[in-house]
Parts: C-alpha cells; sequence; structure tokens
C-alpha cells in the first residue's frame, strides 16, 4: 500500500529525514517510536501533504500513484488521514457540518452521489455512542471548548466516519488520561481491517499496550534504525533510545 | 509565504461580478453644487415649495461644516464640485407608470444583477423599488400593497403625493445638521424608497430596495424613510451595485425608520458598492448615516448588514430607544479584502425606561484591508433597567490586514446593565490544512470558516437573502491569508 524509499526531507535548510526507508501492506498496524526531534511528525506530515516541507529525493508511492504529487485534499480523497497531535478548533463550525462536508468531498472524488442526510444522521449517531461522546459533541462547533481527551476521540470520530485507508496517528496518546486512553485505542482497534493500515507516531510505548502492532520502527536522525516486532517496543522502554543512536 | 498561505490569496482575488456599465441615454447636470443647482433639482423632480426650503437650509449648514476626520480611514480629499449631483436614464415621461415604459437596457441591467423586475413583479412574493442612478425607474407590487394601505413608492413620488407625511417625519431621526454627510444629502438627495406601514398591518412581503449607480462622475444621494405605525410590522431589504470603474464615486445615504408604539422593522443590507481594484483604484466611498427612533413603547428595530462592498465604509445603523420597553438589535458582518476600508458600528441611545439592546459585530479582514468596529452604547440618567448586550469578534485572514475596535460606552443610570465581549481570531494555516486534510479544498475551507464565524449574523438575514450574502462573501473573500 505504501511504499517510501530513501526519502529526503527539508525544512528550511535543515534536513531533518536522511533517507528513510518504510514499506506499509494493507492490514498492518507500524508503529514509529523515536527520541524527539528525530523526524516523527516531519514523517506525518509529509505523507499527509503539508506545506512547508521540502522533499529533496526519494519517492514514496502510495496504491501504486505518486503520493508527492498529489495536493493534501486529493490525499485526503485518496484515503490518507492523519489523526492530529494538536486538532485546532473552527469557532461556528460544527462537528455535524465538517464531518458531512469531508463525507461528500471524499464521495465525489470516488464518483459517489451526496449522502443521503437521514442515513448520514444514523450513521454519525452509531459512530458516535461507539466511542463513548454524548451525541451533543456533534452540534458543538470542532474542537471548541474541548478537553485534551475529548478532542482525540474527535479524532477518532472523524477517522470512523471517512473510513480511509491508511491512518497517520501522530502522538495520539500524548495528553490521554489512562481512560480516554482506552477509548481511543478501542476505537482504533475497531477499525482495523484487512484493507486499512497504521502508521502510529509515538514517543512512548504505553499506547502500544493498548494497540499491538505488527512491526515497531526506531526513527533516529532522520532515519528508520532499527525494526522489530512488537517486543522491540518493551526493550526500547527498558533501555530508552540512547543505545540505539550510538550503534 | 507558504503553499497554503499562496492558495488563500488566490481564494480571496475573485473578480467583481456586477462590474458592468449600463448603455443609457441619461439627463446629467453638470458637475458642482450650489443654490442654482440644488432649485434646478428641486424643479427637475417637481417638489413643492417645503421642500427647497428644506433643501437650501440644509446646504447653507453643510457649508459651515468641516468634512470629519475621526474615523479610522484614510480618505483623500473629495472635491464636491467635480461631481453631477443627478444623473437620470431620459424617459417619455419623468417617472415611468409601468415596466413596459422602463428601458429595455435598465431591466436587462437588472437582470444581470439577478433582479428581474418584469418577473419579479409576477413571481417572487418580493416587492422592489430599483434605483438606478438618481432616480426610481420601477416599483413592483405597488397595487397589491395599496389593497392594505401600505404605501410603497419612490421618496420623490411621496414627496408629492404624501407631504403631509413627508413634513412630520423627514429628518425627525436624521437631523438636517446631524453630519457633514447627512447634511449634503438632505440638501441634494434624489431619491430612495418610502414605506408607510398602516396602523395594525404586517405587511404582506419583504420590501426591498435595489440601489445601482451606473453613471460615472456622479454621486448617489438616496435617502429612505420608513415608518411603521402603531402594531405594524415590515420586513425591508436593501441591496446594492456599481459598475467598476477607476475613479472613485461616492454614495452618501441617510436612512430614517420610525416605529411607534408595538411597532417592529426589520431592516437588511447586503452592500456590495464596487470595492476598487486589487492596487486600491477606484471603487465607492459609502458614507451612510442609518438611524432608527423606536418611538413608541414596545417598538422594536432590528438593524442586519452583510458589508462586502465599497472601497470606504463609514456606517454606523443605530437605535434610538426612546418608547419604554423598545428593543434595538444590530447584527454585522463587514468584509474588507485587498485595500478596503470599513469603519463600521452602531449606536444604541437608551432613553425610555426598559429597554434593551443588542449589537453582534463580526468583522473579516483579508488582504491588506483594514476593518474597524466603532460602537456607542449610551444610557442616559433615569433610562432604569437599560440592558445591552455587545459582542464584537474580528477574523484576520493573512498577516497584513489590521481589525480595531472602538466600543464606547456612557451610562448615566445606576440600574444599567451593560455587557462586552470581543475576540480577534485569525484563520490559520493548520486550521487550512486541517481541513484540506479531511479532504475539503482550500476554498470551501476558507468559506466554511468563515460562514461558521458569520453564522449568527446570517441566521438573521431573510432566507433567500441569507443564501446570497454566504455566496458573495465566499466572492469578496476569494484570495486571501497571507
Amino acid at each position: 500500500m505504501l511504499e517510501i524509499k530513501e526519502l529526503t526531507v527539508n525544512v528550511g535548510t535543515k534536513e531533518i529525514l536522511k533517507g528513510l526507508n518504510l514499506h506499509v501492506n494493507a492490514g498492518e498496524i507500524h508503529a514509529i517510536m523515536g527520541p524527539n526531534g528525530a523526524g516523527k511528525s516531519t514523517l506525518s506530515h509529509v505523507l499527509s501533504g503539508k506545506a512547508g516541507y521540502e522533499v529533496t529525493s526519494g519517492s514514496v508511492t502510495y496504491n501504486g500513484k505518486d503520493l508527492l504529487e498529489m495536493s493534501a485534499e486529493i490525499r485526503a480523497r485518496e484515503g490518507v488521514f492523519l489523526a492530529f497531535q494538536y486538532p485546532v478548533e473552527i469557532a461556528g463550525v460544527t462537528n455535524v457540518y465538517l464531518l458531512k462536508a469531508a463525507l461528500n468531498a471524499i464521495r465525489k472524488h470516488k464518483g459517489l452521489s451526496e449522502v443521503d442526510a437521514m442515513d448520514f444522521l444514523t450513521l454519525v449517531k452509531s459512530k458516535t455512542r461507539a466511542l463513548e461522546m454524548d451525541e451533543k459533541f456533534l452540534y458543538r462547533a470542532v474542537n471548541e471548548g474541548f478537553s485534551g481527551g475529548e478532542k482525540k476521540r474527535n479524532e477518532i470520530l472523524q477517522m470512523a466516519m471517512l473510513e480511509p485507508q491508511l491512518c497517520i496517528l501522530d502522538e495520539t496518546d500524548s495528553g490521554l488520561d489512562i481512560d480516554a486512553l482506552r477509548i481511543v485505542a478501542d476505537g482504533v482497534n475497531a477499525l482495523r481491517a484487512e484493507n486499512r493500515a497504521f502508521i502510529m507516531v509515538t514517543h512512548y510505548q504505553r499506547l502500544l499496550d493498548y494497540i499491538k502492532p505488527d512491526f515497531v520502527h526506531v526513527l533516529a536522525d532522520g532515519k528508520i534504525v532499527k525494526s522489530g516486532g512488537a517486543e522491540l517496543a518493551l526493550e526500547l522502554e527498558e533501555k530508552g533510545y540512547g543505545w540505539l543512536e550510538q550503534a | 509565504m507558504s503553499a497554503n498561505n499562496d492558495e488563500i490569496h488566490h481564494l480571496l482575488n475573485q473578480d467583481y461580478k456586477q462590474g458592468f456599465v449600463t448603455d443609457v441615454q441619461s439627463e446629467t447636470f453638470p458637475a458642482g453644487l450650489n443654490e442654482d443647482i440644488i432649485a434646478k433639482l428641486s424643479k427637475v423632480k417637481n417638489e413643492p415649495a417645503f421642500m427647497l426650503d428644506y433643501r437650501l437650509k440644509a446646504f447653507r449648514h453643510w457649508q459651515t461644516m468641516p468634512s470629519p476626520d475621526w474615523a479610522q480611514l484614510n480618505i483623500e480629499p473629495i472635491d464636491y464640485q467635480a461631481i453631477s449631483y443627478y444623473s437620470a436614464p431620459k424617459s417619455k415621461d419623468n417617472a415611468p407608470k409601468s415596466l413596459d415604459e422602463v428601458d429595455p437596457e435598465i431591466l436587462e441591467a437588472y437582470k444581470k444583477l439577478g433582479i428581474p423586475l418584469a418577473e419579479q413583479e409576477q413571481l417572487a412574493g418580493v416587492a422592489v423599488d430599483a434605483v438606478f442612478d438618481s432616480v426610481s425607474v420601477a416599483t413592483t407590487f405597488k397595487h397589491k400593497l395599496q389593497e392594505v394601505g401600505v404605501i410603497f413608492c419612490p421618496i420623490s413620488e411621496a414627496i408629492r403625493e404624501h407631504p403631509e407625511l413627508i413634513k412630520h417625519y423627514l429628518s425627525s431621526v436624521v437631523p438636517v445638521g446631524d453630519n457633514f454627510f447627512a447634511a449634503l444629502n438632505s440638501a441634494v438627495f434624489t431619491d430612495g424608497s418610502f414605506v408607510y406601514i398602516p396602523k395594525g398591518v404586517r405587511c404582506p412581503m419583504e420590501l426591498s430596495t435595489y440601489f445601482r449607480i451606473n453613471a460615472s462622475n456622479t454621486g448617489q444621494f438616496e435617502r429612505t424613510l420608513i415608518i411603521a405605525d402603531e402594531g405594524s410590522y415590515v420586513s425591508y431589504l436593501e441591496g446594492c451595485s456599481a459598475p467598476q470603474r477607476d475613479e472613485n464615486q461616492l454614495h452618501a445615504a441617510v436612512v430614517e425608520l420610525v416605529a411607534l408604539n408595538d411597532a417592529h422593522i426589520k431592516y437588511s443590507t447586503v452592500q456590495n458598492w464596487y470595492p476598487g481594484d486589487k492596487e486600491g483604484k477606484g471603487g465607492i466611498y459609502n458614507f451612510v448615516t442609518k438611524r432608527a427612533d423606536c418611538r413608541g413603547e414596545n417598538s422594536k428595530v432590528s438593524w442586519t448588514q452583510v458589508e462586502t462592498g465599497s472601497a470606504i465604509t463609514w456606517k454606523y445603523p443605530s437605535c434610538v430607544l426612546t418608547g419604554n420597553n423598545s428593543v434595538g438589535e444590530f447584527y454585522s458582518v463587514a468584509v474588507t479584502n485587498n485595500l478596503q476600508q470599513a469603519d463600521t458600528g452602531t449606536k444604541m441611545i437608551h432613553i425610555g425606561k426598559n429597554t434593551k439592546s443588542t449589537i453582534i459585530a463580526k468583522g473579516i479582514s483579508a488582504g491588506k484591508a483594514q476593518n474597524t468596529y466603532r460602537g456607542l452604547v449610551k444610557v442616559i440618567k433615569n433610562a432604569e433597567n437599560a440592558r445591552n448586550y455587545t459582542q464584537c469578534d474580528s477574523l484576520l485572514v493573512g498577516d497584513q490586514c489590521g481589525a480595531h475596535t472602538f466600543p464606547y460606552v456612557e451610562v448615566k443610570e445606576p440600574t444599567a446593565q451593560i455587557e462586552h465581549e470581543a475576540t480577534t481570531s485569525k484563520i490559520s494555516e493548520d486550521q487550512l490544512f486541517f481541513c484540506q486534510q479531511r479532504g475539503l479544498s482550500a476554498e470551501d475551507a476558507v468559506s466554511m470558516i468563515v460562514n461558521g464565524f458569520c453564522k449568527q449574523v446570517f441566521k438573521e438575514l431573510p432566507m433567500e437573502f441569507a443564501v446570497e450574502a454566504q455566496a458573495l462573501l465566499g466572492l469578496s473573500l476569494e484570495g486571501s491569508v497571507g
């Protein structure tokens, strides 16, 4: 599904990613771990098409297409979803309005008709309940006055509604208490599917107690320096990142 | 600047779609302003003698007044002698009696603006008075309104046909010498709409005036007077546009509303005068005095405005809450882009007891534009239990624009309760990226964010107008975080 080859990315004049390789198949969950400043967020942003990053060499192929050629909204419509580390607030725009606009933009891209209003409501209400969110959230402005945990749950709600193929979770566990973490993890686990892949970017091993990855990669100084199974995360938890960086 | 910013700029820089010129034969006065011109104007409009006296008095007063400079605006000095004060399409008769007599070019112009006067007469439930340069060219549904006693006609006609109402109410809300532009308007106003709703009548349809400046080097000085007699209700809409020209044109209007006991007036404006080009060349100077007198007990006036056009907007629709228990409301969205400037807001003057006012002002500034909210809440002594709630929100699109808020509060009554809330926010690249990451185009994202910001005001507009306002907002903002 996703093939990243020798990806080099600059922010300004500074090289952040320095020849990164990653191969993700449908159905897999990959955890990207690493120390602060290793380039984890840069990777999430470059994959989702945020402005301000310059790809100097390498390639990213998504479902056989050149991902880097696509604008952010085309990537989204093609099924790339980023769960933000810091979800933004949008005053006056209700959650339900945003969800419907986004869903319809994606459906239109796929050549489908706009979603029927009643079907949409039934769908969004069931997804909301599944995430143990109050229906009132749907009619509140996007993330306005939401707690940290509510914002992250809201990201997962959007993910559940838009049914992306490649889900990138950028530090989704940051700022969550243990209950919120469990709900978010349950939401993600419920979305696991044969045709869907996840990239979880995280600093801590904690999230991986709840969402079991197929692969764990260590990102340090702009490259994947070590890859392994779920057990690698536990090793990292024990030893820290230092031993890898020196290797 | 990043790719996103460029995108927003592009979105904000859409063209003005009402900038065409209509080719009609006009009778236009030579440029210049003096007592002879005013006499000629009064004569050409066939006015009774009292109007000439009124105009001359206003003119003499105006000559003693300095041009105001207190607003947060950069205004090139205006040469009042270089403007023509009267321009009217030539027609067989001074005022067309029916649509058949209106110049087809003018009907075509209104059709292009989305206001087909002929069809309107048959289909939509909105009565329209169409003002083209200095004169009213057509008023629809007149007869149907007459059946319930509603008078809706050009003000020049009202001056001739209903002089008693004019004498009683004209300048009773905005005195001749109120301010520089009001005095000028009183001296030279050419047309506008007149509405009288009789006692206990709920006006059966929306009344609407569409103002169009077509001729060059002319000013439009319109005058609107609306009187809602006891227990009546009327909803009035006003729209405006002008051709794209390199020179600035002056629009100095006065609107007076009078609400008697238990009457309710809802006045909505979508202002889309030509804003000038991206370098700030041309555009309309929109200097308007709008004021309502809630004269009767339990009367209510609601102003709703969506201001997207004009090079400079200088406008403060106000309510004088004279009657006990009277209510004043002001809902405003003012959008400025490129080099547009707006200094707008309201005044709520609490005089009666138990009076209430609400102010919701939303300013959106993009490009290099400056957007100012200026408001006054005044509670005089003995205006017991006066209440005001004010909310001023500014949205900045890009980093070269400005938003300013000047709320003035004068309270002389200890029982008054005044609340004021203000916020300033910015459409951030993060918000845009978030929306795009959910599949929305940058254009839809900006429009969604801006509409969300304006929602409180749009919901006050009549349905058809709300749709138009949203579309207009999209157009005005095409091209902006920078």
